[in-house]
């Protein structure tokens, strides 16, 4: 499942963010998505997942294949390690949350209520999630924040295994994961403002 | 589609779910009225039904913001958007575990209050048919309601301004099946005005619910 994506505009809050934006993402690859802070790298990650509608510009690649991963994730307090990434299974459909369990070593933790996991613990858990999607494109959104040095370890290992399966992922960070992934910056890309035609200059 | 239920159903009864709250408030306002209206039980059999229904509404919309709003926060509203499931699935199913978790405790909860207000014989059975019937429809409007104030801080007072107009045609007509079920005349024109106001914002308003939240998660 090969995403495309063609001359994407997309907005925030009704404002341009990023413009002309096109790359692909073939099976087995890994895209870096890089840019300073409020260019848009979230929304774009929003966009893809269809959460928001393109400004213009087309998306190939269907919706229903793209797993995505927020800043927040999604985990229940009172409920355990288990019952949280079981109730995701259920939902994507697939029933084993074994392998999730063991590449993200949350097997000691399995009973314990996620709310009473550390911020590492927690994200451990919201990325374990992605592996029991079964969904091929992975849409990452800064996933090792607050992870520690064996923790972004196992991710870049999780990532890297899902490569290997024939999936792909877009990963927004900042640092380097050790993945052979081509590095995508939207710098360039950044929406610049509209000039001011006579209408608009007619009120200053 | 199970997994969505059976969760937010294990959330509630778990601590600080909110089950019971609804149900505390109800009890709470029929303990209360006939300390502030007084002890003739004429006066109470009489307006029985009405404060009844009215408690019971009131109950319901005290645990609609966080009917989304919980979801939201976490972020797996988000999640739940991006999962197979159909968002008009999605808000059909919160709300069911709305009713499950609220709506029918009042149900069950209302006979035994109604003795409390002096309420007639007759009426009992009355009471419990027009809840039944009309619960539901307080449920599937709350999830219209919770979805269109869904993201606001504090959306609590807005969702309940909101949602308040919406309620009035079931308060009406239920409320008006018990008090005519209380005095042994006949029920069975808002009656069936109920079971239609609820048919079909059951069968409508979850599209509308979807829509809205749709442009809300944007």
């Amino acid at each position: 499942m090969t995403l495309t994506v063609t001359d994407l505009a997309i907005t925030r809050g009704g404002i341009p963010v990023l413009e002309g934006l096109s790359f692909t993402l073939p099976p087995g690859k890994a895209l870096i998505l890089r840019g300073p802070n409020g260019i848009g790298k979230t929304t774009l990650l929003r966009t893809l997942a269809g959460l928001q509608p393109p400004l213009t510009g087309r998306i190939d690649g269907a919706e229903d294949q793209i797993a995505y991963a927020s800043h927040s994730d999604g985990l229940k307090p009172t409920l355990t390690v288990t019952e949280n990434l079981s109730f995701w299974a259920a939902v994507f459909g697939t029933k084993d949350i074994q392998p999730a369990l063991d590449a993200f070593a949350l097997n000691e933790l399995s009973d314990r209520h996620a709310g009473n996991l550390s911020a590492g613990q927690k994200r451990r858990l919201g990325l374990a999630r992605m592996l029991v999607t079964g969904r091929p494109i992975w849409m990452l959104d800064e996933p090792t924040v607050s992870l520690d040095k064996n923790a972004v370890q196992m991710f870049a290992d999780a990532v890297r295994a899902h490569l290997g399966q024939g999936g792909s992922a877009l990963i927004a960070t900042h640092i380097d994961l050790g993945l052979d992934g081509e590095v995508l910056d939207v710098g360039p890309n950044k929406a610049k403002p509209k000039p001011i035609d006579d209408f608009d200059g007619g009120f200053l | 589609m199970i997994a969505l239920l059976l969760r937010d159903l294990k959330l509630a009864f778990r601590a600080g779910g909110g089950f019971g709250l609804g149900l505390a408030f109800f009890l709470i306002v029929t303990v209360l009225v006939p300390f502030s209206v007084g002890p003739q039980s004429s006066l109470l059999s009489t307006i029985a039904p009405g404060v009844l229904w009215l408690g019971a509404l009131l109950a319901c919309l005290l645990s609609l913001d966080r009917l989304l709003a919980l979801d939201w926060e976490d972020g797996s509203l988000d999640l739940l958007a991006t999962a197979p499931l159909p968002l008009e699935a999605v808000v059909t199913i919160k709300a069911l575990a709305h009713w499950l978790t609220t709506g029918l405790p009042l149900v069950l909860a209302a006979p035994f209050l109604g003795v409390l207000l002096n309420l007639p014989a007759p009426g009992f059975a009355w009471l419990v048919i027009s809840l039944l019937i009309g619960t539901p429809a307080m449920s599937v409007i709350g999830t219209f309601g919770a979805a269109l104030t869904v993201g606001l801080k504090r959306g609590g007072l807005l969702l309940s301004l909101l949602v308040l107009p919406l309620y009035v045609p079931t308060l009406i007509f239920g409320a008006e099946v018990a008090r005519r079920g209380a005095t042994g005349m006949e029920t069975q024109t808002p009656l069936l005005m109920l079971a239609g106001i609820t048919a079909a914002t059951v069968a409508l308003l979850p599209f509308a619910s979807a829509a809205v939240l749709r442009i809300n998660l944007r």
